[in-house]
């Protein structure tokens, strides 16, 4: 069993491609870990956020008093107490933020636009009593109409969420707002001339609903505000110098007076890239004086925190009878909930860019709509569009008869490949995947009766960015690692074996920490699958920085030129014989001698990593379909995926598997159910189903490695690649068992036995 | 009103203490013991990130009041390793890599403890479906599946 094996996966690294265990692991077996809400500090407060009960609504006041009065209240904010700020993006993972907005997302101002909108917060002795304060607080709204669905909230007529909003990106601006925030396009070629060249075409019209990140930890804080003005906030988040950051701004503070420590982290998936409830925990304790501890409910989590845009997709795609592709197009609506920034710019990029094709065109539109604020979700705007596309070229295969692997492979991106949202492919891995894909043994088992099996591919960009890194060296030789990227899914354990292979040390020498906002250089954000490479890079730059150092000392030892010193398999050693004959002197030896010789040693990295490889994917699905019930089961599932190079392949395999079955849960069953009034009906974990144990098979994994050769051992980003192929590949795996192509999203059992009863109908009635 | 005083057993050793009469098992295992490993993911009983054994029942300590504690032997997360020897599943957890956040690893380890020792040689259906109360979004269950699977066998011997 692969995944039990503790062996190397090649034979060029010593450390890179093992299995060790996790450094933080016995921590979260035994329940000592702690996260974001499993700090308690000495004299803390309780912090709540009232809601609004409406989707759309003005605000004319707020009246704190009664709950101001209430013995254990110690203080209250509203938006009287933040600042407004004027409008500028910022990065937050893959998508921008705007501050006048973030603002508003904190705490609601002129207006609340969606349910769940926080319109004020207390903090009080006890959860009671905090509870008791919100109850107290009287709001006057005036409640408007409002508009869930991307098309409705596009229409000329449709209720107005921001009076002030002008569509940017077309030529001439327009004069008058709408909930039309930007439209983006992408061209190569003339799509014109594409589908003039093509024997078939076929468009299609298909729809996604918002799905939640659905991490199983609650958004937490607790913050720690002093009266000189410094502050102190733990959280769980995926990037702790992103928090400062927005709360600074938010509080007017220097970011130097502000320390953030992460968490250990419970899921993120994208949604752990914004701010909440930090900004709203800082307020309360520089008013009140005392620490402020605040955490979602699970039903905050649902109406408040940003789920994945819903969006409208049309798609058309030509191609010739020899099945050539001759040209791709497509139109992206996406909601970016109450306030503009869905990803449909990353949506309108990934929609064709597994695929080597002459001519393009993609255009996107960014809708706000009365729900929350969508957020980043594991490649943020790439499943939807990409379902659209890989259901349409499932359709072409089976329209001319051709393997939709083999149809994919004549058309596969390649190294030399202009994609069309601009760059020109390094070496990248969808054929190899495909490859895979066609030898895999999964493939070529027949099917049972009535069953339907899927193929698709994906594809998602990866990140770089800003990244700093530290490796102290203790003196009894191991080593302390400090990194900046909260670890999310296990990359202490990667980071430690770059460091090790770096090093030529055993890996169990090196202890991880992710270190506060004071103890490194900026570092962006865990998100855009950047950590094991991003990080990876500056530990391996901080590991030579130290071998440097290292080298240094032994010639100052040896009183020898440093250049005639060299560092093989953990140790200082004379290069050559013309160097001088001197025994060799460890990592343990220097460490020792450090003291003595000059010194401490502290390797040090700061970079701003280019260079992230993109990573395909390619998914093989079974599935069967219980015709009395609707219910699609998964029987079969394999995800091959490029990852450049496995550092721990446990975890890279876990990636893979749990991208999947997220990508199951947003076929099948995910989805949020408004009532007419735009309130969220299904707001928890048993009517918000994600998939559970029994829901889903074994896994598959094979992993291909077409390494990145920007980074020194090859890696690329793999975290976010696979939620991309699921949705078509199981759409298509539908299709082939009932004859039905599904385009609108989940293929939950009331959706599949209506489109049964409907198939039954004849034709003719 | 009054708070309850309430007297326990939690992990083997005797604990006495006060509670609101809304106090949930979670609220005061997490909030007045200070015993985290529980967490909470829903306060609805559809995660199972706060499971723990209650006389010898699988429980959602979020389902559960704190005064309904009186005279129940309750056993949580930290107390499933023996002083610094892990249990098996522990161990084995560790070895497949079936965690990544780690949030729900308690949740998980407590309830395929209470599994094994019903059926300590379970189907791989059995354990998805005994399992099925507890959530994990990272790892889509098959490390997690597989880590029971083999503690099983190594506990029968196999």
């Amino acid at each position: 069993m692969a995944a039990n094996s503790h062996g190397k996966t090649n034979g060029s690294t010593r450390w890179v491609g093992t299995r060790p265990v996790r450094p933080d692991g016995v921590d979260k077996v035994t329940g000592r870990a702690r996260f974001g809400a499993d700090v308690h500090l000495p004299n803390m407060l309780v912090g709540k956020v009232l809601r609004s009960p409406h989707a759309h609504a003005r605000i004319h006041s707020i009246d704190t008093s009664a709950a101001l009065a209430l013995p254990g209240v110690k203080t209250v904010v509203t938006r009287d107490d933040f600042n407004d700020l004027p409008s500028e993006f910022v990065p937050a993972g893959e998508m921008l933020i705007n501050y006048r907005d973030v603002v508003r997302n904190v705490m609601a101002r002129e207006k609340a636009l969606f349910e769940g909108h926080p319109v004020a917060a207390v903090a009080a002795v006890s959860e009671k009593v905090a509870r008791e304060a919100l109850a107290r607080i009287k709001v006057d709204y005036e409640v408007l109409p409002h508009v869930l669905d991307v098309v409705e909230a596009m229409a000329p007529e449709a209720p107005l969420l921001h009076e002030d909003l002008i569509t940017a990106g077309v030529e001439p601006a327009p004069t008058t707002p709408s909930n039309v925030a930007k439209v983006v396009e992408f061209k190569l070629g003339d799509v014109e001339a594409g589908f003039a060249e093509a024997d078939i075409v076929i468009e299609r019209e298909f729809s996604t609903q918002p799905v939640h990140q659905g991490y199983i930890e609650p958004h937490a804080c607790i913050a720690n505000y002093s009266e000189d003005g410094q502050a102190e906030l733990w959280c769980t988040t995926q990037g702790h110098f992103v928090v400062r950051g927005h709360c600074a701004k938010l509080l007017g503070m220097d970011v130097s007076k502000l320390r953030v420590t992460a968490s250990e982290i419970g899921g993120g998936f994208g949604g752990k890239t914004v701010v909440y409830l930090e900004p709203v925990a800082l307020m309360l304790s520089r008013k009140s004086g005392q620490p402020v501890k605040m955490t979602m409910s699970r039903e905050e989590v649902f109406q408040a925190s940003g789920p994945a845009a819903g969006t409208r997709v049309w798609a058309k795609v030509g191609m010739t009878n020899a099945g050539r592709i001759t040209a791709g197009e497509a139109v992206l609506k996406y909601q970016a909930g109450a306030f503009q920034g869905s990803p449909v710019q990353p949506g309108c990029m990934c929609a064709f860019a597994p695929y080597d094709l002459a001519h393009v065109k993609v255009v996107g539109y960014d809708v706000v709509v009365n729900r929350p604020k969508v957020a980043a979700y594991r490649a943020p705007g790439a499943p939807q569009s990409e379902f659209a596309v890989e259901s349409i070229i499932d359709e072409l295969a089976k329209r001319i008869g051709m393997d939709p692997v083999e149809l994919r492979l004549k058309n596969a991106a390649k190294e030399g490949t202009k994609a069309a949202y601009g760059p020109t492919f390094g070496p990248v891995g969808l054929v190899e995947t495909l490859e895979e894909a066609k030898a895999h043994d999964h493939y070529r088992t027949p099917l049972k009766p009535g069953q339907g099996r899927g193929v698709a591919s994906g594809f998602w960009f990866n990140i770089g960015g800003e990244t700093c890194a530290t490796l102290n060296l203790g003196e009894d030789g191991t080593i302390a690692l400090v990194a900046g990227t909260p670890d999310i899914g296990g990359s202490r354990a990667s980071l430690c074996l770059q460091a090790a292979e770096t090093l030529g040390v055993d890996v169990e020498r090196i202890r991880p920490l992710i270190g506060d906002t004071s103890t490194l250089g900026y570092t962006f954000l865990t998100g855009g699958s950047r950590t094991a490479f991003a990080s990876g890079m500056a530990v391996i730059e901080a590991a030579r920085d130290m071998i440097r150092q290292l080298c240094e000392r032994a010639a100052k030892i040896w009183d020898i030129p440093v250049d005639a010193v060299e560092w093989i398999d953990g140790e200082a050693r004379p290069a050559g014989s013309n160097a001088g004959e001197f025994e060799p002197l460890s990592l343990a030896d220097l460490a020792r001698l450090a003291g003595k010789s000059g010194g401490p040693f502290v390797g040090r990295a700061q970079i701003n990593a280019q260079g992230a490889g993109p990573s395909f994917g390619t998914h093989i699905v079974d599935v069967d379909v219980d015709r009395e019930t609707g219910r699609v089961t998964i029987e079969r599932y394999t995800v091959i995926q490029d990852a450049g190079k496995a550092v721990h392949p446990s975890y890279v395999e876990g990636q893979l598997q749990g991208g999947a079955v997220q990508g199951i849960g947003w076929a099948l069953n995910e989805e949020y159910i408004y009532d007419d009034k735009g309130r969220l009906q299904n707001p928890g974990f048993l009517d918000y189903r994600i998939p559970v144990c029994s829901d889903v098979p074994m896994i598959d994994t094979v992993i291909v490695e077409v390494p990145n050769p920007t980074h020194p051992y090859g890696v690329r980003g793999v975290g976010e690649t696979p939620i991309v192929p699921p949705m078509a590949a199981i759409a298509n795996a539908v299709e082939g068992a009932l004859g039905l192509r599904f385009t609108d999203l989940p293929m939950s059992p009331p959706r599949v036995l209506k489109a049964l009863g409907d198939a039954r109908v004849p034709k003719a009635a | 009103m009054a708070k309850a005083h309430v007297t326990t057993t939690v992990n083997g050793d005797a604990v006495e203490f006060l509670c609101d009469a809304e106090q949930t098992l979670l609220d005061v295992l997490r909030d007045e013991l200070y015993l985290t490993g529980s967490k909470e993911g829903c306060a609805s009983g559809d995660c199972g990130a706060c499971s723990v054994i209650a006389d010898g029942r699988l429980v959602c300590a979020c389902l559960m009041l704190g005064v309904e504690a009186e005279g129940l032997a309750i056993e949580t997360i930290e107390g499933m390793a023996d002083g610094d020897q892990l249990h098996p599943l522990q161990t084995k957890f560790l070895e497949h890599a079936a965690l990544q956040c780690g949030v729900c690893t308690p949740g998980f380890l407590v309830a395929a403890k209470s599994l094994l020792e019903r059926n300590p040689d379970p189907t791989e259906i059995e354990v998805r479906y005994w399992l099925a109360g507890n959530l994990c979004r990272c790892t889509g269950y098959d490390k997690i599946v597989r880590a029971v699977l083999d503690t099983a066998e190594e506990m029968r011997g196999g």
